[in-house]
């Protein structure tokens, strides 16, 4: 990757064996951007915390972490010790945050199609709907999570009030940011704040669709159902593909929401990874268990990456390369 | 509701399909909006009652808060710095990833793959912990460089523009792909080099992407409070850490926090709804010549 | 392949080379220099209603201070949500500022850093001697038998919140002074159709600071004095059974509250409500939240019988902000001078008042200002009856692991579960195993 052209303008008489070279080269020469910035901002600060993992580096190291010793495998025992307290907290969290992955990815996925599908054609309004869509993406997060906790409160509540005051729903009011509730409330505060971003791109994928590939399937007399099965959602492949990867990935490693949502102890229903390593690593000042647990999660995502493209790009490759 | 589209397209969407959008929309918009008016009605209550018993219509309403917000913290100054910080890295990886998703959309080339993935790879690690040897990382470069990486805005640009850029080279290298080949193949051909190919044709063409890809870039910018909480300082600190100087140790002024939140949001919801219009462009109006 | 090959380990060379660097980063700064004797940097917490207000109070005796010593001093003034973040980053850097503001719990975990400058008895004496301030506060500036990481600047405790009208209602003549007592009272206020004690239950420091006094009450602790996690021993069992069966037993705290961790606790005091709470320095708080001065009145925290006083009648934690010297500060000696400038009489007489905390130089509490009423009881409770809270390397993780646990209990108490000695043993039981081995 490190061989980009050293002579881009190659002198006339050589022409043909610059062009070659541009012509190789040039690739190189429009990632390398990307490429440096990545390394330096991404790729080295990760491989510093991988090396951190395998030290003990708790308060008494962290002024002058090179001194810290060497610990081997044992932040990764720690963490992986499920019969022990903090293995089995850590196994609990990785469950939860799983499930609350998988459904708050559906459900973002799922709302932001429909509703770009919906919003496809022309009507009145759509464009104003289109901007109060993304309300929610453009409010400051600790803002909006601050709303819906006091939304969620038991006594004075929008929630309960709407449930138990004025619908009758439940026979007493429930708690929502505590006991097992307190999943839900993560999961729809999470969905509200997430689909708007599915959305957003879903639509811009929407366009270019050629209108053409509709005008001939209604010709042939599909109706709207069956356009959307047999035009939109195989055209959406690309961009559905990247779009769940990331959804997931970033709801996996969400850490604003439940954070603001419930504070630095999170009830045991909603106790995210995130929030769990952190709290093993900033809150406890254990940087070492902390990066080992973060490290753990990272080769844990890799293998659902890896998984997840090989199966969704099978179809693909076959199709258009 | 689509009376306006005047033409008649053998596509007309039948009767069924336009309620079930209507009542899907109006479902989802009440879904937006209520804690949005749970905000905003927080915001225009006395402080006492922020917390107290929800009702829909609030009383004792005062727009205290709205002038309260700019003297308790300098939120001026904040809003500045994040719309500095927010176009810069914006501008910045748009232009990055553009230029990187036409070389993976385009060429073929060794370490493609490689690439495309370790570039993905970079949004598994929780930015909890990569932000203590980031920071270590810019100190040391700001150590033996001089260039001040820490506490300072290009510091924040640099960051934030490479937690963007993998998304939207991955997004990209998409809309590029569907750009048909023949495209740029015709304009090499016309005597544009591969760039003018690139941003004659191509780019034009994936406008509603590159759009979408942007506004991403803009809001992971605007909103990202972890990294600005440790990297920025009085003079540099960012809107979504400056309204938590709302809360200090003893007092929380929740309503000037829904407030200022609010009126620094009108403008990015005003901008989207100018931007909105380059979604919808794109291939389906220009391209196909 | 080969290619790929070659770029993974150009790339992975580069990185342990920066990171190599990045190693060798803090380190070179052992001790403090006087390499730029005309310049301070300063962090200062966020004690006033707001940011712009600090600037207010601090920026003219920043002014004196340069008036004083040539020195002038660049003030950033930080959000209490990101200081302790800060702090950290800085540590681990060795890029901070020359002197700041540190929460005093956070006095020992930070201590063990080794990042800040400790106050032997040499450097004591360069602002003035250790016998100047109060002993309850220097209690909590870093683990016994170590020299001090900080010095007290401002001290807070707390004290019961009532409402007088609401206690004029229900015929309560006067303030609670033990739990009995409070509980008796409370029977009294709910038939008024009030509620009566105001807690933050899913909040883990309140939940710590009021566990703590508890245990102080039953004799117990939460660390054995070699400073290992003793969570489970019958005093602290009852003492967070005592806690928590304030909302699962007697009823006085409203389940509710169990949820509460936004100030919500405040605001329904403020509102009437609730006619007692247990806070710290709430007066300015309850100010801006629209309740007059003579609406409350201010009394000690309750305690098993008897008065507040030392051992088993301690009836507050010491809370406070210190100062502290980065040791590897460029002005030593004007960082010193500064922090001897803080804390002088007269400066801390105008800095307390600003901030309606109490000084914790024994010459500034006697000045006037700080005998009104709510600022005596404070003072006595400082003087007389409050507690650091445990002086260990590994209190964050303490205040974390126990504090949650309480927030479990309450969640189960709010639930209508049972809450009874083994459910709390249990749970401590948990809290107690998450803490490092040593």
């Amino acid at each position: 990757m490190r061989k980009n052209p050293s002579d881009p303008a190659a002198p006339g008489p050589r022409r043909r064996r610059g062009e070659r070279i541009r012509r190789i080269g040039l690739p190189y020469l429009l990632l390398l951007p990307a490429l440096i910035l990545e390394l330096l901002v991404h790729l080295v600060p990760m491989v510093i915390g991988i090396v951190m993992s395998f030290k003990e580096l708790t308060q008494f190291y962290i002024r002058d972490w090179g001194t810290a010793p060497w610990s081997g495998f044992d932040n990764y025992k720690v963490s992986v010790d499920f019969s022990a307290p903090v293995g089995k907290a850590l196994l609990h969290s990785f469950f939860v945050t799983v499930g609350f992955t998988l459904l708050s990815v559906g459900f973002c996925w799922l709302i932001g199609t429909v509703a770009a599908i919906y919003m496809q054609d022309e009507f009145r309004g759509r464009g104003f709907l289109r901007a109060l869509f993304l309300i929610p993406y453009a409010l400051p997060v600790y803002a909006a999570v601050i709303t819906w906790v006091f939304m969620f409160q038991h006594d004075n509540g929008l929630v309960n009030h709407v449930l138990h005051d004025q619908l009758h729903l439940t026979d007493k009011p429930s708690f929502w940011l505590i006991g097992d509730n307190s999943f839900y409330a993560l999961l729809i505060v999470s969905v509200w704040k997430g689909w708007p971003f599915a959305f957003l791109i879903v639509m811009a994928g929407l366009q270019n669709i050629p209108k053409e590939l509709y005008e001939a399937a209604s010709i042939d007399g599909a109706g709207r159902l069956q356009q959307i099965r047999r035009i939109t959602l195989p055209s959406l492949r690309p961009v559905n593909q990247v779009l769940v990867l990331v959804l997931f990935l970033w709801t996996f490693n969400d850490f604003n929401t439940p954070y603001v949502l419930f504070g630095r102890a999170a009830p045991e229903a909603a106790d995210l990874i995130s929030v769990h390593i952190y709290q093993a690593s900033f809150v406890t000042w254990n940087f070492g268990t902390g990066s080992a647990m973060s490290v753990l999660l990272l080769l844990f995502l890799l293998v659902v990456t890896g998984v997840y493209l090989v199966l969704t790009s099978r179809g693909r490759r076959s199709a258009d390369v | 509701m689509s009376s306006s589209s005047l033409t008649r397209s053998p596509m007309a969407p039948p009767r069924s399909f336009l309620w079930s959008r209507r009542i899907f929309l109006t479902l989802l918009a009440g879904f937006v909006l209520v804690p949005v008016y749970v905000m905003l009605s927080s915001s225009l209550k006395p402080l006492s009652d922020v917390t107290g018993k929800f009702r829909w219509l609030p009383s004792g309403l005062t727009i205290r808060p709205y002038i309260d917000i700019w003297s308790t913290v300098p939120l001026a100054k904040y809003f500045v710095n994040s719309l500095i910080v927010s176009v810069a890295a914006t501008v910045c990886s748009v232009v990055i990833a553009v230029f990187a998703a036409y070389a993976v959309s385009r060429y073929e080339f060794r370490g493609k793959r490689v690439f495309t993935v370790t570039v993905l790879s970079t949004q598994m690690f929780p930015g909890i912990l990569f932000l203590l040897p980031l920071f270590l990382l810019y100190v040391n470069i700001g150590n033996a460089t001089g260039i001040a990486l820490f506490g300072s805005r290009g510091g924040l640009i640099l960051t934030y523009l490479t937690f963007s850029l993998p998304f939207s080279i991955w997004m990209l290298i998409g809309y590029f792909d569907s750009v048909p080949k023949d495209l740029d193949e015709a304009a090499l051909v016309d005597g544009c080099g591969p760039l003018g190919a690139l941003l004659r044709v191509v780019v034009p063409a994936a406008i509603p992407g590159i759009v979408a890809v942007a506004v991403y870039a803009f809001m992971t910018a605007w909103g990202e409070v972890l990294f600005a909480s440790v990297m920025t300082n009085d003079a540099t600190r960012t809107l979504a850490v400056g309204l938590q100087g709302y809360s200090t140790l003893n007092d929380v002024y929740w309503n000037q926090i829904m407030a200022a939140s609010l009126v620094v949001s009108v403008p990015v919801v005003a901008g989207f709804l100018l931007l909105q219009r380059y979604l919808v462009a794109g291939l389906t109006a220009g391209a196909v010549k | 392949m080969r290619s790929i090959r070659a770029a993974a380990v150009g790339a992975v060379t580069m990185s342990l080379a920066l990171a190599a660097t990045a190693c060798g980063g803090g380190s070179s700064t052992g001790g403090g220099s006087n390499d730029s004797p005309k310049t301070l940097t300063y962090w200062a917490s966020n004690q006033g209603a707001s940011i712009a207000i600090d600037k207010k109070v601090l920026q003219p005796e920043l002014d004196k201070f340069k008036k004083q010593t040539g020195i002038t001093v660049k003030l950033e003034v930080v959000p209490w949500s990101d200081l302790l973040n800060r702090i950290l980053t800085a540590t681990t850097s060795g890029q901070g500022p020359d002197v700041l503001n540190i929460g005093n719990t956070w006095s020992a975990s930070l201590q063990a850093t080794g990042a800040f400058l400790p106050w032997n008895a040499a450097n004591f004496a360069k602002i003035g001697g250790k016998d100047r301030f109060v002993d309850s506060a220097l209690g909590s500036t870093g683990a016994t038998g170590k020299d001090p990481a900080a010095v007290p600047l401002y001290s807070m405790a707390y004290a019961l919140y009532y409402n007088k009208q609401i206690f004029a209602d229900a015929g309560i003549s006067q303030p609670p002074a033990t739990w009995a007592e409070l509980v008796a009272d409370g029977k009294k206020i709910q038939a008024k159709g009030k509620q009566v004690l105001g807690a933050e239950g899913a909040n883990v420091s309140e939940n710590i600071h009021h566990t703590f006094v508890f245990a102080k009450q039953h004799g117990a602790d939460f660390f054995t004095a070699d400073g290992k996690a003793d969570f489970t021993n019958d005093g602290v069992v009852a003492a967070v059974k005592q806690y928590v069966d304030l909302m699962a037993k007697d009823k006085v705290i409203p389940v509710g509250n169990a949820e509460y961790a936004q100030n919500q606790s405040v605001s329904d005091f403020a509102k009437g409500k609730t006619a007692m709470l247990m806070w710290q320095s709430a007066s300015a708080n309850l100010k801006s939240q629209g309740m007059s001065d003579s609406a409350y009145g201010i009394a000690p925290i309750p305690v098993q019988s008897g008065t507040p006083g030392t051992g088993a009648q301690v009836d507050s934690m010491v809370a406070g902000i210190n100062l502290a010297v980065f040791k590897n500060t460029d002005n030593l000696d004007g960082s010193t001078k500064f922090v001897k400038f803080m804390t002088s009489d007269a400066e801390q007489k105008i800095l307390n008042t600003a901030y309606s905390s109490i000084p914790p130089v024994k010459a500034a509490q006697e000045d006037t200002a700080f005998n009104t009423p709510a600022n005596s009881v404070l003072k006595n409770t400082l003087a007389t009856s409050a507690a650091a809270l445990p002086q260990v390397a590994d209190e964050s993780q303490f205040e974390t692991a126990v504090g949650t646990a309480v927030k479990d209990l309450f969640a189960d108490a709010a639930a209508g579960r049972a809450v009874t000695t083994a459910s709390v043993k249990a749970e401590l039981e948990k809290a107690q195993q998450q803490m490092p081995a040593k």
